[in-house]
């Protein structure tokens, strides 16, 4: 049970450090926001101005938004790490690997978070759909949603911040991974907005949750072999 | 020797098993000629969900072996996986086209599992060549292989959902024949051209198992090389560390 919160302790002290960092810089919250704002008018330009379509198509285009936007949010949280090899320098101290991969998916989450939930708004509001009369229900998939996208983009985010094209590689390998992810998001977000007529709502919510477990599980258990190859 | 006369025992079993698949075999009586298609799409469907989970077992077992030729498997199963599964996915269009009028069926769950699955490992063998040091290279690509191979079940599971949550009716896919329902010449018919289609892969998975081991050696006889090129060139200082490495 110490040990545990020993962990606990050291991976809130790298996600406060990366928040701090945020705070600082703001590398990743702001440019990824805008990216994604810059997303959801694009949509609008590609199947509006019929604002019916749009609004049908609204839970679909928020999480591409919302996917698109975190490949890029976890790859600049990585990519801060690069700097006068500090992530060389955390996998030197003699804590555990999996601590160390769950600050990095405990920041990321935090990244992912505050896109998701501005992105929602974003998407009420532009896509005039209704979002406060399903708000429980889809801040409840917003938020393992960006459980799910936090846990395989840390991952990721490592294996692929050393590589010299790891823009292209990222995205490539992150968004296959997350179809499911994106395919019970829709459907759970869908199913919110139109007041769960079928009954489905819980059982996709599920499914994020499996996604995340297993992800989270996977994650820790490699993130340790990634962090050793230097 | 051996191997190649395994390729040519797997050349005449191939052969024979879509002569009786194409010309002995009845057709169906519903789907006619284009069920046919059925018997080397299911093998080649097999195999590829077979060499992923090669790729995945071999990951696992470089992390915790340490030993290259694992990693030399882990890339003989994502390759030869993908070239069966595009294989696949291209027999299913073939067969989808008459049958269901489509090309691409968005309701089948297998059509949009299998298209993620090669888009996986399609990334897998991308990945792979951007690290040149073959240690970091197989760890890499180990954690890249397990994450995909994870996914998988999800994904079958969230496509299958993705259709059944909405309707019920379900399109006869070409793998109903293997019911036991189905005449037996069907069925054995899909099995002997199972078993030449895995025999065909063992031998494609043993040669690309020894281009691989190949190609690590000349990496390093190419850097063993060029070390001995700098070092010669511009000696190191005597008594200096370096020397001693």
């Amino acid at each position: 049970m110490n040990a545990l919160r020993h962990e606990a302790r050291i991976a809130l002290a790298i996600a406060a450090k990366d928040a701090r960092a945020e705070l600082r810089g703001r590398n990743a919250v702001v440019s990824t926001l805008f990216f994604a704002a810059v997303v959801l008018l694009l949509f609008g330009f590609a199947l509006g101005p019929d604002a019916a379509r749009l609004a049908a198509a609204a839970p679909g285009l928020l999480w591409l938004a919302v996917v698109f936007g975190g490949v890029l949010a976890v790859g600049r949280l990585h990519v801060l790490e690069t700097d006068d090899g500090a992530l060389e320098h955390l996998a030197r101290y003699p804590i555990p690997r999996r601590a160390i991969y769950a600050g990095k998916a405990i920041a990321g989450l935090g990244v992912m978070l505050v896109l998701g939930l501005l992105v929602l708004g974003a998407v009420g509001v532009l896509y005039a759909v209704d979002i406060a009369a399903a708000w429980p229900a889809l801040v409840a998939t917003v938020v393992l949603g960006a459980v799910g996208i936090a846990a395989v983009g840390t991952c990721y985010a490592g294996l692929t911040v050393r590589l010299r094209a790891r823009e292209v590689m990222l995205p490539l390998l992150m968004l296959p991974v997350l179809a499911p992810l994106l395919l019970g998001a829709v459907k759970a977000t869908g199913a919110a907005l139109a007041g769960d007529p079928f009954g489905e709502l819980g059982a996709w919510l599920q499914l994020l949750v499996a996604f995340d477990v297993i992800m989270v599980v996977a994650g820790a258990a490699t993130y340790g072999y990634l962090l050793e190859d230097g | 020797m051996k191997t190649r006369i395994l390729g040519f025992v797997a050349l005449a079993a191939i052969a024979a098993a879509m002569v009786v698949a194409l010309f002995v075999v009845p057709a169906d009586l519903n789907q006619g000629d284009a069920q046919r298609i059925m018997y080397p799409h299911v093998a080649s469907a097999w195999l590829g969900y077979l060499s992923f989970g090669i790729t995945a077992l071999a990951g696992i077992l470089w992390l915790w072996r340490r030993d290259l030729r694992f990693d030399a498997v882990a890339l003989a199963g994502a390759e030869i996986g993908c070239v069966f599964t595009a294989f696949a996915i291209w027999g299913g269009m073939m067969w989808g086209r008459p049958i269901w009028g489509v090309f691409w069926q968005w309701e089948d769950p297998r059509l949009t599992t299998t298209a993620l699955l090669l888009a996986l490992y399609v990334g897998y063998l991308l990945f792979r060549r951007l690290t040149d040091d073959p240690e970091r290279r197989a760890t890499r690509a180990a954690i890249v292989g397990i994450i995909a191979a994870v996914d998988i079940p999800i994904v079958h599971f969230s496509v299958e959902w993705w259709r059944g949550l909405h309707q019920t009716a379900t399109i006869g896919s070409p793998d109903r024949v293997l019911n036991p329902a189905a005449p037996g010449v069907f069925v054995l018919t899909l099995l002997g051209t199972l078993a030449a289609f895995t025999i065909g892969w063992l031998y494609l998975m043993i040669r690309r198992y020894q281009l691989a081991r190949a190609e690590v050696a000349h990496e390093e006889r190419v850097r063993v090389e060029r070390i001995r090129a700098i070092r010669a060139a511009a000696p190191p200082p005597a008594g200096s560390t370096e020397a001693a490495r």
